[in-house]
């Protein structure tokens, strides 16, 4: 059994028994999600139907993207607190440029998304040039775009730009009666995306070697610097590109959007299979991540019983039935 | 000659700036100094009625909270953890405590002297302590990476403290409850008392003791403590459950202060403003390297910042961006790369004249 084997050895093992265990954190959280999935087709009417679990990625289309940045962050041993903060910013610029000075919309969104990607550059400048903690670099970031978001508008904005009520009602039908939202399929898209920049481009590879030891990386002669850099200026870009999906969704700006957005994230990439010091991991991960958490808020939605603090201690439990079962099950067949 | 002067100064200050709190009191010192020069009140100190007044005394005693969950924050930062369900923690115990009250008083009615204070303060702590037991166990015997682990408290926690208050606000007049609050002692806030127990008891444990260098080894290289004979599950379980004594700690002077338990608004937001407490003074998040007085230095510079922040009289929507700028700059003021750019900036605008 390769169970019995030390780590040690791990390297040592054939090629293919090393990819599965790989994988096996990624292939135990879809066999939860199907779990789950199953026990609520019992336990409830009409949960099995196409729509709810195209739902689960309408519903959570903006997390969705900014897990897959995030998830390259965290690849890399860092961490990004500013990305519910990023939304919020993005979603009341965007809303008081449309809404308040007119601007079209083609015009704001490419202003948003740069300024989310200068954003994230600029941390990751200070992270990588100065030395400074990841934690501590985010969570001032977090601040200032939280505060730069109540600056741009204390209340909340609704958008009524004939574009974006277009968008935001866009249905595309996928057969049997289900549809997607634009948000859902900008997320797929990004996924599709992460996918390939981690897996076939050297930047990718890059990510993966910081993660595993950043001094053997430099040493490697890979482009440890530009690459930290990259990668959160990658994940400010999503989380503006988040912002603009949320804006989406909402039809409005407002800077209490989107709070303690970071945490859902956080969660959903580590649930996804990636560990938070680094260097293992998958963006697809992250994407099961997502729709597990979904599926537990869309379980207790069709319980529907639940007073508001049953349904925090219900998502608590869930949380932890589930981590404690993927514990065990990783920890059973997988040795790591 | 001055220049030699200059260099042997140089180096006596490089010799200090070395020294890892350094750079965390000259922030704290620069900032008080900063709100002295631009409010020369603010600094001074007043004796009224047996009681110590001033600003410097109201930071100290509104930092009491983040202070109390810094310390406990600290110590399983050492050993490459990470609890962000202090603030959930400290919503938990506020409302043990105010429910244990409210029975003992609705009992009957008459006063029986300070049985249902320790009472309170009993079920609270016991509350506190079982719930970082809990984080314990989960990362150390279920292996779970602790904020994962301790997400799962901070999404749960502040459920559980609600159905304890039964979604109620629970409001508490007791008095000898109210004096953790708001009393004072020897003319100090009784908060800075307990700030001062805890943090005493700590670094005896971890300063006087084999304990600390136990808590170093397993933050250097977990593996290596374990192989080296370090007891390392034993002492992680024994620093989680400290820091969910001291959240519950922070819990209870923050709901004796305002005399009631709010689920919601206890500790919110406290764990991230208790990390950043902990980095500020200089602990480093990936394990190994701690330092106790750091993270007091740290919260205190937080609640100087907010401080100032009123006492500038911005108005509330800069708040949270001037508190960002500020954390950005004593950052960039603790990071030696950025230092020494600086320096050879210097430098090079002087035309090398100094060297």
């Amino acid at each position: 059994m390769s169970a019995t084997h030390p780590v040690s050895v791990a390297g040592a093992r054939p090629a293919h028994a090393w990819r599965l265990a790989e994988r096996l954190p990624l292939l135990v959280t879809l066999a939860l999600f199907v779990a789950m999935s199953a026990a609520g087709g019992v336990l409830y009417d009409g949960f099995l139907s196409p729509q709810v679990f195209l739902n689960l990625l309408i519903d959570n289309a903006f997390l969705c993207i900014v897990a897959v940045g995030l998830t390259f962050v965290i690849l890399t041993g860092g961490i990004d607190l500013s990305v519910g903060a990023v939304i919020a910013f993005t979603s009341v610029l965007s809303a008081a440029l449309v809404q308040r000075h007119g601007w079209h919309p083609l015009a704001a969104i490419p202003l948003v998304l740069a300024l989310g990607t200068g954003f994230g550059a600029l941390m990751g400048v200070l992270i990588r040039r100065y030395r400074l903690q990841p934690f501590v670099v985010t969570l001032a970031g977090m601040f200032l775009a939280r505060g730069a978001a109540t600056l741009i508008s204390v209340d909340s904005i609704n958008i009524e730009h004939p574009a974006y009520v277009a968008i935001a009602a866009l249905r595309i039908p996928v057969g049997g009666g289900a549809s997607l939202s634009f948000g859902a399929l900008l997320a797929l898209a990004v996924v599709a995306g992460g996918v390939a920049l981690a897996r076939l481009t050297r930047f990718g590879r890059t990510v993966y070697a910081i993660g595993g030891n950043e001094q053997s990386a430099w040493l490697m002669g890979l482009p440890v610097g530009s690459t930290l850099v990259g990668v959160y200026a990658l994940s400010g870009f999503c989380s503006a590109l988040a912002g603009v999906v949320y804006t989406f969704y909402m039809l409005s700006g407002y800077s209490q959007h989107a709070m303690g957005l970071e945490l859902d994230a956080i969660a959903a990439v580590v649930i996804g299979g990636t560990l938070l010091s680094g260097g293992k991991g998958h963006v697809l991960g992250s994407l099961v991540g997502v729709l597990i958490l979904g599926l537990i808020q869309t379980l207790i939605v069709f319980d529907g019983t639940l007073s508001s603090w049953w349904t925090r201690i219900a998502i608590g439990v869930l949380l932890l039935a589930f981590c404690l079962l993927q514990r065990l099950l990783v920890a059973r067949h997988g040795g790591a | 000659m001055k220049t030699s002067f200059a260099i042997g100064l140089a180096h006596g200050l490089q010799t200090i700036a070395s020294r890892p709190l350094f750079w965390p009191l000259l922030t704290l010192a620069l900032l008080l100094a900063g709100n002295g020069l631009v409010n020369p009140g603010f600094l001074s100190l007043q004796w009224r009625d047996g009681h110590l007044y001033g600003n410097l005394v109201d930071i100290a005693n509104r930092a009491a909270p983040l202070i109390l969950v810094s310390l406990g924050m600290t110590l399983v930062i050492a050993v490459r953890g990470l609890d962000i369900s202090v603030g959930a923690i400290a919503a938990i115990a506020a409302t043990v405590a105010a429910w244990t009250l409210l029975r003992l008083q609705a009992g009957d009615g008459d006063a029986r002297g300070l049985l249902p204070l320790f009472a309170a303060l009993a079920a609270a702590i016991a509350a506190a302590a079982a719930c970082g037991l809990w984080n314990g166990l989960l990362v150390t015997k279920v292996g779970m990476q602790p904020i994962i682990a301790t997400l799962i408290l901070m999404v749960a926690g502040r459920g559980i403290a609600q159905l304890i208050g039964d979604g109620q606000i629970l409001t508490v007049y007791y008095a000898p409850y109210s004096y953790l609050g708001n009393g004072f002692l020897l003319g100090l806030p009784f908060a800075l008392f307990v700030v001062v127990a805890v943090f005493a008891l700590l670094h005896v444990l971890l300063g006087r003791t084999a304990l600390g260098l136990f808590v170093r080894a397993m933050g250097h290289n977990p593996q290596a403590a374990h192989v080296a004979g370090v007891r390392t599950k034993g002492i992680s379980l024994a620093l989680y459950t400290s820091c969910g004594i001291s959240a519950g700690l922070a819990g209870l002077l923050v709901s004796s202060n305002v005399a009631s338990a709010d689920a919601n608004s206890v500790g919110y937001l406290m764990e991230l403003d208790a990390i950043l407490a902990v980095c500020l003074g200089g602990t480093a998040l990936t394990g190994g390297r701690f330092s106790l007085a750091g993270s007091l230095v740290g919260a205190l510079i937080i609640q100087t910042l907010t401080s100032t922040i009123y006492a500038v009289g911005v108005p509330p929507q800069v708040n949270l961006v001037a508190k960002a700028l500020l954390v950005f700059a004593v950052m960039l003021l603790q990071s030696p790369e950025f230092r020494r750019s600086v320096r050879g900036l210097a430098m090079r605008a002087g035309a090398g004249g100094a060297r």
